[in-house]
């Protein structure tokens, strides 16, 4: 439906579910993809399946230096990087008082401090190319906070403010960069969830059930492609309405 | 050395699409050639590429006009 052909795409968090299934969305539309995340093995075997065009490059998200050198060999895997697409992400649960500082500053690290570091170094390229696209995973918990999760819902809400004002500042250059944000998705994530947890809020989506990587996969293959290039600073909330918002 | 004022003439011409006799030494981007904030970061960027030098952000910020390019640049390369 999108053609991404010609386009190379960078994923982080592609060793998830929800991360690998967008790099497959994305390869599938025609883009090359570099796949990155902490775990070589199944970033290579997500790689090998895929076939030609996917390249691995891991990276461990919480080592600025390795935050530092992921586009740089992105880029050289690739040639270019002309899609970015932060999915990486990591949670750090914990009522709000007994939260540690490490808590909060590992979940921020990861969750918007690499966002801001990669977004920057991929700008250059995308500026003198005119045409770029960054989409960053968020969340509906930031949108609507969620207990247990103070320090992963500023996260994610922070990234909406500085994908906003990112934007602003690139918009004329051809670049867009947008939001989607999961509702509840099968993931290792929800996983964790025991029944009673998951039937609660079953009770909250109006679609009757959880989301699927799928639908994550499209929103981004959708905002990634040419067809997009008027949508920018915008969250697409992908949630089964469990939050019209 | 008149070569370096001519290279960085041709790119700020190329980029910011002004007359060639706008571009003297003592234009200054922002205010006399139209060019908006995020236009001084790509043209420091398109010197670096043009020249093969580093402009750290501290020094991209006195690069104010095309004199400043200029002599930066010659002290630089």
């Amino acid at each position: 439906m999108f053609d991404l052909t010609g386009k190379n795409a960078l994923v982080t968090g592609a060793s998830g579910g929800i991360g690998g299934a967008i790099a497959e969305a994305l390869h599938g539309a025609g883009a090359t993809v570099a796949l990155s995340g902490t775990r070589e093995a199944p970033l290579r075997e997500l790689a090998d399946r895929l076939g030609e065009r996917a390249h691995v490059v891991p990276a461990n998200l919480s080592d600025a230096e390795a935050v530092v050198a992921l586009p740089k060999a992105a880029a050289e895997a690739m040639g270019s990087v002309d899609i970015l697409v932060n999915n990486a992400g990591i949670t750090r649960d914990n009522l709000f008082m007994r939260m540690s500082d490490e808590e909060w500053a590992q979940v921020l690290e990861v969750n918007l401090t690499s966002v801001f570091r990669l977004s920057r170094s991929v700008l250059r390229g995308m500026m003198k190319a005119r045409w770029g696209r960054i989409v960053n995973i968020t969340s509906v918990v930031g949108t609507t906070g969620n207990p247990g999760q103070g320090n992963y819902a500023a996260a994610k809400a922070g990234l909406v403010g500085m994908s906003k004002s990112l934007a602003y500042e690139v918009a004329s250059r051809g670049i867009t960069v947008n939001c989607v944000a999961p509702g509840f998705i099968e993931t290792a994530m929800t996983d964790k969830l025991n029944e009673d947890q998951k039937g609660k809020i079953l009770t909250q989506i109006p679609a009757g059930a959880m989301g699927t990587p799928g639908d994550i996969a499209a929103a981004v293959t959708y905002l990634a492609s040419p067809d997009a290039g008027y949508v920018t600073g915008a969250t697409l909330h992908v949630n089964g309405g469990m939050a019209m918002v | 050395m008149s070569d370096i004022a001519d290279r960085v003439k041709k790119i700020v011409v190329e980029h910011l699409g002004v007359d060639e006799d706008k571009v003297v030494e003592t234009a200054s981007f922002i205010d006399d050639l139209g060019a908006d904030s995020l236009d001084t970061v790509e043209l420091v960027m398109a010197f670096e590429e043009e020249f093969g030098i580093e402009i750290p952000d501290d020094a991209a910020e006195t690069i104010q006009t095309v004199g400043d390019a200029v002599t930066f640049i010659k002290g630089a390369v």
